[in-house]
């Protein structure tokens, strides 16, 4: 395959997955399916500028200001992209708010979906089996894998994402932090806690 | 039954832990940002919908062995087989060897920013009053379809509670098979999990689904 390859670096290094995978951009390309600028930015863009640090800065507008809070209960769609978040794989949000009465955890059974525009890319356990079989039924047991115990009196809710809304957990706001700026509240803000298998840093569990 | 998918995971046993990850870890292979980009660009040609590309992935019959890029690689190669967009030669030989079938569009790199800001809704306005209401004891279809659909397995012909009414949107089972967009309205229906897992069930958990208005009956019975 690589003498025919209209490139000519060494692919002695490179394994079948890259081989198959630079083959198909060199087709796609080459019969105009594609621009291969495009994945540079595709790639770059879920590299640096859409991931978890924007869903950390809802979270932490939603701890800091009650009316964005209420907004983002109400609307979440429309409270998250007016701080820009929007659009592939965050068409239609809802924001999932934790108590203390209620831990909320996102999953997806039928296959990964996730919030991209506030999350980014989705990690490999999300998309793996154990955690898509057990969220739904053991999810006290997928907790303790992440190291996080709750209250036997806590209610658990799992969402499954068996459609196009995707969901946004926030975490219970940590005690003591009553003086932090919005962004040190966000660095307090981790990815896990988001999605519900974690708690942001500083809660006391 | 010809449909056969490989992804309904929910509640399946035989599983052991699951392996938490650092934030910052987006890939494992070298292979995985291209392809990505590549399921992503050629998503955006519109050559098929979401649904049948999900379709395309829980059909594969190494769904199980398959890392999530490499099904998404397989996954391609096959929705643009059956197009014939792209043919197993071309493959193995790393070039173009038969002539291209156009698409309906090409993302191109300074598009992709406001391409992903947009997305791809799938509201659509309602002809028709909501069936259910939030509080509405509904129970779910227990037949299994030959075809792509969103009911897990694990709550087909369960009694739940509508708990959010979401709107009007895009049937996923007619819209993998073809067939149109078909809206329905959705809800998200909650159920005790003694309702899913009997015994086996963990005090104090519900479990929530997203369920079209065609997955659900009235439960004549009341509430759960």
């Amino acid at each position: 395959m690589s003498h025919e390859h209209p490139h000519h670096e060494d692919h002695s290094e490179l394994g079948e997955m890259d081989l198959r995978v630079r083959a198909l951009e060199t087709v796609l390309s080459q019969k105009g399916y594609i621009d291969p600028a495009a994945l540079d930015v595709l790639i770059e863009t879920y590299q640096t500028k859409i991931g978890p640090r924007n869903g950390a800065r809802v979270v932490a507008k939603a701890w800091a200001d009650p009316a964005f809070a209420q907004w983002l209960e109400r609307d979440a769609t429309a409270a998250i992209a007016s701080l820009g978040y929007s659009g592939r794989q965050g068409e239609h949000m809802v924001a999932l708010f934790n108590t203390p009465q209620r831990h909320n955890l996102v999953v997806c059974t039928l296959c990964s979906c996730y919030p991209w525009p506030v999350l980014g890319l989705p990690p490999t356990w999300y998309k793996s089996a154990p955690y898509r079989a057990r969220a739904v039924k053991d999810p006290r047991g997928v907790l303790a894998d992440f190291g996080v115990t709750l209250p036997e009196a806590t209610e658990i809710r799992v969402w499954d994402s068996t459609a196009e809304v995707r969901y946004l957990v926030i975490p219970e706001r940590p005690a003591g932090t009553e003086g932090l700026s919005e962004e040190q509240l966000a660095d307090l803000v981790t990815r896990d806690s988001m999605i519900g298998t974690g708690l942001a840093r500083g809660s006391a569990a | 039954m010809t449909y056969t998918t490989h992804a309904d995971l929910g509640g399946q046993p035989g599983y052991g832990p699951v392996l938490p990850e650092p934030e910052g870890e987006l890939w494992h292979e070298a292979f995985e940002p291209k392809a990505l980009a590549l399921t992503l660009a050629m998503g955006a040609t519109g050559s098929w919908n979401i649904d049948q590309s999900r379709a395309a992935r829980e059909t594969l019959p190494d769904y199980a062995q398959l890392t999530y890029y490499r099904i998404w690689l397989a996954a391609l190669e096959k929705l643009m087989a059956e197009r014939g967009q792209l043919q197993p030669d071309e493959l193995a030989a790393g070039r173009m060897l038969h002539p291209p079938v156009p698409v309906k569009q090409v993302l191109a790199a300074a598009a992709v920013p406001a391409a992903l800001a947009r997305g791809s809704a799938t509201e659509r306005p309602a002809s028709a009053a909501a069936r259910f209401r939030v509080g509405d004891a509904v129970r779910t279809h227990i037949e299994i379809p030959d075809h792509h659909t969103r009911l897990p397995g694990y709550a087909r012909g369960r009694r739940g509670v509508v708990e959010r009414v979401h709107g009007v949107h895009v049937f996923a089972d007619s819209n993998a098979q073809g067939l149109g967009e078909q809206p329905q309205w959705l809800y998200s229906v909650a159920f005790d999990a003694s309702e899913l897992w009997g015994a086996d069930a963990q005090p104090g958990l519900k479990v929530a689904i997203d369920a079209w208005e065609p997955y659900l009956d009235a439960d004549a019975g009341g509430r759960p």
